[in-house]
Parts: structure tokens; sequence; C-alpha cells
């Protein structure tokens, strides 16, 4: 078990290496830079002016120099600073991160908390009207764009209470940030509920067959303890993968969601920082989503071990 | 009859002079006593009417680039940040318009022009002190317009009103309350150029890379924070010159890129104002159908839209082609397509009624490309493009570049419509904004469609800016020396309603020329809730009304 997770932790490092490289040079093949963009604001460009902007900012110097000052940096926990905002990036990046956390740890919640219960309801009442009530409402929560459905959540807002769910304060208290994440978190959850709901739901199908649950009917365990203790447990393993992916998801692709309700978190700020060619703001950000997606997998791949006792690593 | 009066002796007479001047003063006094009380009341009512307090909460509509008014030409950086600082003089702001005319002071308190036009001095105004507590002098002028000028390297960034300067020679100060800017020639509208909200003060003493981030300055507000894609805050200035002003405790800027995001959340009352000319006429009316109480303005944002072609690169080194497809242009179709017919037709200048120096709708007539009748234009630019060899089956090919973002796109694919009626057929090319100004100034393009903003209706701003030869900011590279000459005449010109004729002959002979044909003048909604008063937008600018000084609450 440790060997396997030394092994993963090793892994783990390569695949952020190869991730730094990767966004380096993709950064740099987009064309433009933040010195083209400045110039974008002004309406013109002025040579020399432009050419001291690149040379201030390090951009004349060759790639390979300019990785090394960014990665050894990094590794010394110096981020470097905006070229926007000329401001340190770690006092950029640190605020946005709580906010995009709650967010999606909300929206996960709603998620798992709908899905589940509401895949497993699906799979026991297969082929009735309520199984086909579920059916439809998770492809709706699939199909449904999360920009569209937003819009539609703050006008009905608007219409009918005459106040708008939007991020305009940092909430003071947990009551406050449910009440003000809340909508966005349902809306953004909605469509991995959906996503959770059909894979429990195909998942207990599958299970529901299998000889043990008969032989657990036979025994005259109640349908309940059947259902719960037997199947959803050995149905489950394939929703957690789920539930690690939809994670990495949330914490990197909530963009439309954090446009709509105007949430200040990592995903706008990158899109923004992006469109700004802002190379060190985006680089360290895409390093810390990459962070997050390896270790949510390295999670994911450990409780496979606490749900099922028959999954050993490293034996 | 009459009878015949006496002749009066001298003496007599200034004795009765001097008992109805006696009569007189008594006949005020009593009636001073009797009105003073109602004066005095009329002034208490005046003075409680603006009610001290509160929080504007404004939406904006992207992240500005940076704080520093001087670095950046985007009304985006304009309209926060201009209530940080003053200027030295402002446009009237209980006038309609901004004009030179009606110019008021500010940080300075008179201004005199020599006699030959050339030297404008300054009064300086005593005990202003910037935000962080030093004062203020002639020094912080002087070191200001040395910078915008290209002067002195103040280690910006960018330096976006350098061309609006060219015309100064020296800034002189003569003690800490005088200064002096010395002008190679006569420019009346240097006044103007100093009154609008891009010509801040900035302080000496506070380097420019803090400018970006932390503007200090004199103004009624202080900046408080700002955070990237988040929030703009300035906070009041207890200390402002101008006592008991400003009546607000703060500002507060949201920003909210999505529209429809900040359409909402000002008609659910989150906002007490938006941000200026980010509403379509459209948006306005929907607005207004939701909240029946807010109060709307559509009003020119400065922006127009143009068509550029490059006449280094053939065939467009033709002069013929050039003037062929400014003929296929249906002015009030853009107007119509893009705005339901609210954006204006007009030249260079911005038109009248909003607009100082456009032309009126007769001189309009006389332009060619500009009568009503589309088709007879057109069928002239026909004319023209067979002379140079083209025709139904030999139509020109090419590439319409502009930027990938709706207000370009959506322009540049009409004019590609509109230009197949003289046998041409475009492309479109989107570019990146990154590379969009980068293959302007590299003049790497053939034909493009462009919108540009001014900050100030002036022909000076506009002229210099645009069109003269080796200017930045003249992306088609339109360099007629006898125009420009002409530039300098309007520019040193005294008498308006002379100055307006020539500027309405440059102008006409900018489209005749082809040097940067204009379509259309863009309009944009301003919404405000009933709770803000004092608001004073001028109807020929968005750059210069944001100080906030008069603004108050009425919740």
């Amino acid at each position: 078990m440790l060997s396997y997770v030394i092994r993963r932790l090793g892994l783990m490092v390569l695949t952020l290496f190869g991730v730094s490289i990767a966004i380096f040079l993709l950064l740099r093949i987009v064309p433009g830079n933040i010195a083209d963009i400045l110039f974008d604001s002004a309406g013109l460009v002025d040579p020399a002016e432009k050419a001291k902007i690149v040379h201030d900012l390090g951009l004349d110097q060759s790639l390979p120099v300019q990785y090394w000052h960014w990665i050894s940096g990094l590794m010394q926990g110096d981020l470097g600073y905006s070229y926007v905002s000329e401001k340190p990036v770690a006092e950029e990046i640190l605020p946005r991160i709580p906010i995009t956390a709650r967010l999606a740890g909300l929206a996960l919640f709603f998620a798992v908390v709908t899905g589940v219960p509401l895949g497993v309801i699906s799979a026991v009442k297969q082929n009735t009207w309520l199984d086909y009530v579920l059916r439809i409402t998770s492809l709706s929560g699939l199909s449904l764009p999360s920009f569209w459905l937003g819009l539609l959540i703050l006008m009905a807002f608007v219409h009918y209470f005459g106040s708008i769910p939007i991020y305009d304060r940092t909430p003071d208290s947990f009551g406050a940030l449910v009440v003000m994440l809340g909508v966005p978190a349902a809306a953004v959850g909605f469509r991995s509920s959906a996503l959770i709901m059909r894979l429990t739901r195909s998942s207990m199908l599958e299970v529901l067959r299998q000889d043990y649950v008969r032989t657990a009917r036979s025994k005259g365990l109640p349908e309940r303890a059947i259902t719960f203790d037997h199947a959803l447990r050995n149905a489950v393993l394939p929703v957690i993968t789920v539930i690690g992916v939809e994670t990495a998801f949330l914490f990197g692709g909530l963009i439309v969601t954090e446009t709509v309700f105007n949430i200040p978190g990592v995903a706008r700020f990158l899109v923004e920082a992006i469109r700004w060619r802002d190379y060190p703001m985006v680089q360290n950000l895409v390093m810390f989503i990459a962070l997050v997606v390896v270790t949510v997998n390295l999670i994911v791949d450990l409780a496979y071990m606490l749900v099922d006792p028959r999954i050993r690593y490293g034996e | 009859m009459d009878r015949p009066r006496a002749k009066q002796s001298p003496a007599r007479a200034a004795c009765d002079h001097l008992k109805q001047i006696g009569r007189a003063v008594a006949r005020l006094a009593i009636a001073g006593t009797l009105t003073l009380p109602f004066l005095a009341v009329s002034t208490a009512t005046i003075a409680h009417a603006q009610k001290q307090g509160g929080v504007l909460r404004v939406t904006h509509r992207d992240n500005p680039p940076s704080a520093s008014i001087h670095e950046e030409a985007t009304i985006s950086t304009d309209m926060p940040f201009m209530a940080v600082f003053n200027n030295l003089v402002v446009f009237d702001p209980n006038s309609k318009q901004d004009r030179l005319d009606q110019i008021v002071p500010e940080l300075a308190t008179e201004w005199q022009w020599s006699a030959d036009g050339r030297d404008l001095t300054f009064k300086l105004r005593d005990g202003v002190k910037w935000h962080d507590g030093k004062p203020f002098t002639s020094a912080d002028v002087k070191c200001t317009w040395d910078i915008v000028s290209g002067k002195v390297d103040g280690k910006m960034r960018k330096n976006p009103r350098k061309p609006w300067f060219i015309n100064l020679r020296e800034i002189t100060t003569n003690g800490d309350r005088e200064v002096t800017f010395h002008l190679k020639d006569p420019q009346p509208s240097f006044l103007a150029m100093l009154a609008g909200g891009f010509s801040p003060v900035y302080p000496c003493h506070v380097p420019a890379a803090q400018m970006r981030t932390h503007p200090i300055g004199t103004g009624p507000f202080k900046f408080a924070e700002f955070r990237q894609n988040e929030s703009i805050k300035l906070v009041r200035n207890p200390d402002y010159w101008k006592p008991g002003k400003p009546y607000l405790d703060g500002i507060e800027y949201t920003i909210i890129p999505n529209r429809a995001t900040m359409v909402l959340a000002l008609e659910a009352g989150k906002f007490d104002l938006s941000f200026t000319g980010e509403l379509t006429p459209e948006l306005v009316k929907d607005a207004q159908a939701q909240a029946p109480q807010l109060q709307c303005v559509v009003q020119p944002s400065n922006t127009q839209g143009n068509l550029v072609v490059n006449r280094d690169k053939p065939p467009f080194d033709d002069a013929r082609i050039r003037k062929a497809m400014a003929l296929a242009i249906d002015r009030k179709a853009f107007s119509d397509i893009l705005s339901h017919g609210v954006d204006q037709i007009g030249g260079a200048m911005l038109p009248p009624p909003e607009g100082l120096w456009g032309w009126s709708p007769e001189f309009r007539e006389t332009v060619p490309g500009y009568s009503a009748d589309v088709e007879h234009s057109r069928a002239e630019g026909r004319k023209l493009m067979q002379e140079a060899g083209y025709g139904p089956d030999k139509p020109l090919q090419i590439k319409v570049s502009t930027r990938n973002i709706a207000l370009y796109r959506d322009a540049a694919v009409i004019l590609i419509d509109h230009l197949k009626s003289v046998y041409i057929q475009g492309e479109l090319e989107p570019l990146d904004s990154s590379v969009w100004y980068a293959r302007l100034a590299r003049k790497d393009y053939t034909v493009g469609m462009n919108v540009q903003g001014t900050g100030i209706d002036d022909p000076d701003v506009m002229f210099f800016e645009n069109y003269t030869c080796g200017s930045e900011r003249n992306y088609t590279g339109y360099c007629n020396r006898d125009v420009e000459a002409m530039f300098h005449r309007q520019s040193m010109m005294t008498d308006i309603d002379a100055r307006r004729k020539l500027v309405w002959e440059i102008d006409k002979t900018l489209q005749e020329d082809g040097a940067r044909p204009v379509i259309y003048h863009e309009k944009g909604g301003t919404c405000w809730w009933p709770q803000v008063k004092g608001l004073k937008l001028a109807v020929n600018s968005i750059y210069n009304r944001w100080r906030f000084e008069d603004v108050w609450l009425d919740r």
C-alpha cells in the first residue's frame, strides 16, 4: 500500500512536470502577448513602448530561460507577478480558490445527495412512471446548457422575488454562503447530478440482477437492506470514479456558472488571464488545477479500497 | 397741455440725484429685509436637499487594464478612476455639451492666454493636498505634461495621448502657484484637451507603477481597492478642497462582464447606475419595460465604425477602387441593422445635434456617398471598378479583417454584403484582439472594419490623432500635406463659426479621399434609478463627467 502511494506520488510529479511544459509552450504558441493586449486597450501600438514592455517583462529571453525562471521560482514558492495587476500572483490567486472550492463543494454535495438516491430509486422502480420521470429529468440535466439554465434562474428570481442571486460580497457566515452560492451550485450541480443519477441507475440495475442479491432476497432480508447494504455498495464503484472526475471538472470548468452568476472564482479569472496573456497567472493557475485533478484521482483510487475490500494495491 | 419745466441748477440737480439714490437704497434695504429670511430658507432648503452619505453602486463592463488614466484610452479606466483626480480645468458640468466655450476652473483658479495665443498661464488653487497628504504644486502640473507630451520618461507603459500635445513646446512654472504652457502655434482647443477626463493632474512624487495599481489624486474620492475582475472601490475624501463635497460616502463598481446578468441585476435594484453607454438601445427599452422607474439616456458613445483600406497595397493603391468601396456603403442600412436606426450618420466629426463640429444634414447631402440615393452612388462605384478592370465576371477578391468581437464582426459582415454591389467579393477574417492593432500598426492588412473612440468632441483631437502623416493611429497611412495644412489652420482659429465651416470642408475632403470612410456613429444607453441625483451627462462625450462630486443618493 505504502509503495503504491509512493509510486503514485512519483507519477503525480511527472504528470505535473508534463503539464508545466505543455502549458508553458501552448501559451507561447497562441498569437499575441501582454504587450499586444495592453496596446489593444489603448487602440494603438508604439513599437518602442512595446519593445520596452517586452524587455521589462523578460519576454525577449529564450524560452528555456523563461521556463527556468518560472519553474525555479515555483519550486521556491515564488509564483511571480501578474503582468496586468503587477501584484504577486499568489496574492491574486489565493482569495479566489476558497470561492471556487465552496461553489464546487456545494455543487458536488447537491449532485451526490440528489443523484445517488434518485439513481437508486430509478433502478428499483425500473419502467414505472417514476423511473420515466427521473430519466427524463436526468436527460434534461445533461442536455440543458448551463448558461441558459443559469440565466433562466436569474430571470425567474428577478421576476418573482425582485432580487438576484449573484455574488456581490464575501459571505460572512455559513448561512450567508449557502444563500449566496446555493442557487449557482444547484444550477451547475444539476448536470453532475444527472450524470451521477444515470450511472447509479445503470450500475444498480446490473447489480440487482446478480445471484447474491437473489440469494439475499430468498433469505428473506428486507428490501431496504438488500438495496442499500448489498446492491448499492457494489454498484457505487463507478459512481465514485465519476464523482472524482466531476470534482476535477468543477474546479476548473465553472467558467459559465461563474460568469452568469458573476462569481469571482478561479475559472473566470483563468479565462481573463488567458485573454490578457498574463503568463505567470495562467501558468500557476493551470498548475494549481492540475494539482487538484491528480490529487483527487489519487484519493478516488484509494477510496476504492475502502468501499470494496477485495481491491488491494501493491500486492 | 403740460407746463414747461423750469431749468434746474446743477447743484439742485445733484441734490435731487442724491435723494433718488437715497430712496433707492432705502427701498432696497426694505426689500432686502423682507426677502432675506426667504433667501435664507431657500439656501437652507438647497443645502438640505443634497443628502450626505450612501455608497453609489455601479456596474462595470470589464476589467480595466490599469487604474492609470494617462496610460489608457478606454472608458473602462476613465469612468471609475476619474473621481480620484482633478484637472486644471473641466467642461462645465452644468452644460449639456462639452464645449470649448463652457470650461470652468478646477485646480486652476483662473487662466489667461498671451496676446499671440501661444502661452496659456494658469493660477493654481491654494491649500490643495494629494490623498497622501502632500501639497499640490505647479511642479505636479509640469511633470504631468512633461511625461504625457513625451519630454520626460515617466516610466509609463503606454502614452496614448502623446499626439494630443504635439503642439506643446514647453511648460514653465513661476513659484508653486503658477504654471504656463508654451505652445508652438496658437491652439484654442488646447484648453479643451486639458478639460477632458483623460487629462488629470498626476502627483510628481508617486511612481507610474503605483499609479497603475493604487492611484493618488486630489479628487473627491480616494482609491480604496481594485480587485481584478471583481470590483473597484472608492471612498469619500474628507479633506476635499471643495467644502461639503462629495456627498457620497463611496462608489463601488462591480465588474459584470455578462451583459444579460448586468441588466437583470440593474432591474433587480442591485445597482444604482449602469456603466455608461453599455446598454444597446434595445436593452434600454427592455430594461425600462421591466423596471419603468429606471431613468435612461441613449447618447453617442464617441465611437465610430469606419472602413480602413491599406492604400499602399495593390490594387488598393488605385484611388478608383478605394472610392468605389466608399460609394458602396449604405450607411442607413448599417444604422438600421445594427441599432434599429439609432446610430447616426456623419463624417469624422460627431453629427449634430449632439456633436458640435459635424456636418449639418444639408451639407451632408453634398458629400459623395452620403446621398440618400444609394443606388446612384453604387452605379458610380461600379463604373469606377469597371474602369479599374473589374466587373461582374471578374470580381475583386479581398479579405475583410476585423476584431473577433461582435461589435466589429457584425459590421464587417454588412460591409462585405455592401461591397458585392461594386464587384468586390469579400471574405471575413476575424482576428484575435491581441493581433488586431498590431496588424493595423504594421499595415499588415488590405481591407478592415474598424471601430474607434475619441476622447473629446474636438477637431484637433480627431484630425491630429487619426489623419496626420505618420501618426500612430493613422492606420490607413493617409497623408495629404494640403489637408494637413488645413488641420493646422483650423486649429489656430478662434472664431468658432468660421472654424466649423473649415472643419466641414476638411471632413468632406477626408471622406472624398477615402482616408477612412466613416460608416456610423454609435449610440449607447446608460440607466440609473431615481434615487441617483445630481448626475449630469454630456450629450457629446462619455469621457468627461465622472467626478461624482455633485451626485447624491436619495434612498
